[in-house]
């Protein structure tokens, strides 16, 4: 049996935990020409000098922006999505539009942004639309004062669809008596969707939105960091995008670390107090 | 909120559903006309926002060059200029083997270790330390070493500018994991006793029983994983600095948003081609294996993550 498992447990040994160690970097003054070993310690450093840098309170306040935004648009999206479709009565148009509004999920965010660029940008059709219409140009794409909805948008056309397989299972769990009751009381077809069929999702709901408060510091990083330059750093940095830029390009290895810790650490515990408390409020919980 | 994984249920489910139309419940009446009729445009709204980006990009692919120009909501000629050039360079066809060949390799390695690594956590009881294992696998759901640390890790081993970087660092998704663990764990235990009773080796229960009994699972998340190599942008950023080395999705970047012209597709005999006919020929080629196998996917995409996301 040992067998079976060392290949697996070496992966996240090497992949997983020995990475967490690297974390030291954060409290380094760290050179690739020196090392681990050979980097002078300075302590805290990183940390104060990070929540000195503009550039990273930027970051962080994006972050928190951005994914309020989605928490309240794109959150929802999918619960109203499951209870329309949950509606209709012909079980073959059902299974098409789920078929269609899935797919999205599948497209990589370099396809998905570049498709959106086609539709939306300068030479799209849109533009193109709005510019014979007399209503003057409009580009979406390099807007920065709009991209946060832009993004939240994204998300949403992304990944809607996908999002309701979680709604439509828990919907499945509803007892058929609790509809036929009601109706025989007299509920009509709202009033059945407000007293029935939310009430009996509402614990995944909460379960859900409780986890996604947990990851607030997680914003779309592939998405994001592809329409950077398109809008420029100041609507569009993040923590990931900041961690990558000065890192990784910039070379400021101990800085970088430490935005990513702080970011690491935050989201950990957010996860697991969410968690906590879905517990408490009797959803049950992932973990 | 238990649920079962049915590798036949859609039979079952589809019986149901016909059963269910021949007598309707009274609950479920027929809703008003203007209902009816809202519902109808709010979906048809949402079919054209989904499907209208992929057929504009189709349709721009395979402009012509005056039909590109003109503009409007759809070109109207047909031409395979776009096309043609991509193939008579080399750059593009180059980065969607090197995708492909990505793909392959880091699939069938990624399901490899991940049956085997769940095999070996199904027995949780009566082989010692594995219960750590698993904890230790699951707990990695939880929290991500971040990208310093990571990029760090992988540049000590060497592998920057290697594709190796793109695979091993993802090799194994705790998710996938535990959807095939939790599939192992509802095979009946007296399989197993019986056949280690007559002498079978583990390897060989796990290649003649499990893995025969479990193939709708490993397909599922065969598929998840080859999704994400197709898909992965960041890694091959992080680290394949040497261009001539990246996939298609570098080469989308570079060339369709960052706007950087692929010089060696262009023939010098010829007027260029539109820009945007071969940028959106480019994605074509980029979202083509996810649309052919998303048809004959989708069934198994939606049973896999239920399985995950209700017992994980």
């Amino acid at each position: 049996m040992y067998l079976f498992i060392v290949p697996g447990l070496a992966y996240f040994v090497i992949f997983a935990y020995v990475p967490l160690a690297g974390n030291v970097v954060a409290f380094q003054n760290y050179s690739p020409f020196l090392g681990f070993e050979h980097s002078p310690w300075v302590g805290i450093h990183n940390f104060t000098a990070m929540f000195n840098d503009p550039e990273f309170v930027t970051a962080l306040k994006n972050t928190v922006i951005i994914s309020l935004l989605q928490i309240v648009f794109a959150f929802p999206a999918p619960i109203a999505l499951a209870l329309l479709l949950n509606s209709l009565l012909s079980d073959r148009i059902k299974r098409v539009v789920q078929s269609i509004v899935y797919l999205p999920h599948f497209i990589g965010w370099v396809i998905v942004v570049s498709i959106w660029q086609e539709v939306l940008g300068g030479t799209g059709p849109i533009n193109e639309l709005s510019k014979r219409l007399g209503l003057g140009s409009v580009n979406v794409m390099t807007n920065p004062s709009t991209f946060k909805i832009l993004i939240t948008a994204q998300v949403i056309w992304k990944e809607v669809g996908w999002s309701t397989i979680i709604f439509f299972a828990a919907i499945s769990t509803i007892s058929a008596d609790l509809y036929e009751a009601a109706a025989i009381d007299g509920a009509r077809t709202w009033r059945r969707m407000w007293h029935v069929t939310l009430p009996g999702i509402s614990s995944v709901i909460a379960l859900l939105l409780i986890l996604r408060l947990g990851s607030v510091l997680t914003v779309g990083f592939e998405q994001i960091l592809l329409q950077q330059n398109a809008v420029g750093t100041g609507a569009a940095e993040v923590l990931d995008t900041f961690v990558y830029y000065r890192g990784v390009i910039g070379g400021d290895w101990g800085l970088s670390a430490a935005a990513g810790l702080f970011k690491g650490v935050i989201g950990t515990i957010l996860v697991v107090a969410a968690n906590r408390f879905a517990k408490r409020l009797g959803t049950g919980g992932l973990f | 909120m238990a649920a079962t994984y049915l590798p036949h249920g859609s039979d079952q489910l589809a019986e149901g559903a016909r059963r269910r139309r021949a007598t309707r419940p009274p609950w479920m009446e027929r809703a008003s006309i203007p209902t009816r009729a809202v519902k109808f445009i709010v979906i048809a709204a949402i079919v054209v926002v989904m499907l209208y980006p992929f057929i504009s990009v189709i349709a721009t692919s395979f402009a012509s060059v005056e039909a590109a120009n003109a503009g409007g909501l759809f070109p109207t000629s047909f031409s395979l200029v776009g096309y043609r050039s991509i193939f008579s360079g080399g750059v593009v066809e180059h980065a969607l083997l090197v995708s492909v060949g990505i793909t392959v390799v880091g699939t069938s390695l990624s399901v490899a270790f991940t049956v085997l690594l769940a095999y070996g956590l199904t027995r949780t009881r009566d082989v010692p330390g594995s219960k750590v294992v698993l904890y230790m696998v699951l707990a990695t759901m939880l929290f991500g070493a971040g990208i310093i640390p990571n990029y760090l890790l992988v540049k000590s081993l060497g592998l920057i500018n290697s594709y190796w970087a793109l695979i091993l660092p993802v090799l194994v998704n705790a998710f996938n994991l535990v959807v095939v663990r939790n599939f192992f764990m509802e095979i009946p235990r007296e399989m197993f006793e019986s056949a280690r009773i007559d002498g079978a080796s583990e390897l060989q229960i796990l290649r003649r029983i499990v893995v025969p009994l479990s193939k709708a699972v490993i397909a599922v998340i065969a598929l998840f994983y080859a999704v994400g190599y197709w898909n992965d942008f960041f890694n091959a950023l992080l680290y394949l600095n040497d261009s001539g080395k990246w996939p298609i999705q570098l080469v989308l970047n570079q060339y369709v948003l960052q706007g950087t012209p692929l010089s060696q597709i262009q023939n010098p005999n010829q007027p260029p081609p539109p820009a945007q006919t071969v940028q959106m020929a480019v994605v074509v080629l980029a979202t083509a294996p996810i649309l052919v196998v998303y048809p004959f996917a989708q069934r198994y995409f939606t049973k896999g993550v239920l399985t995950g996301a209700i017992k994980g």
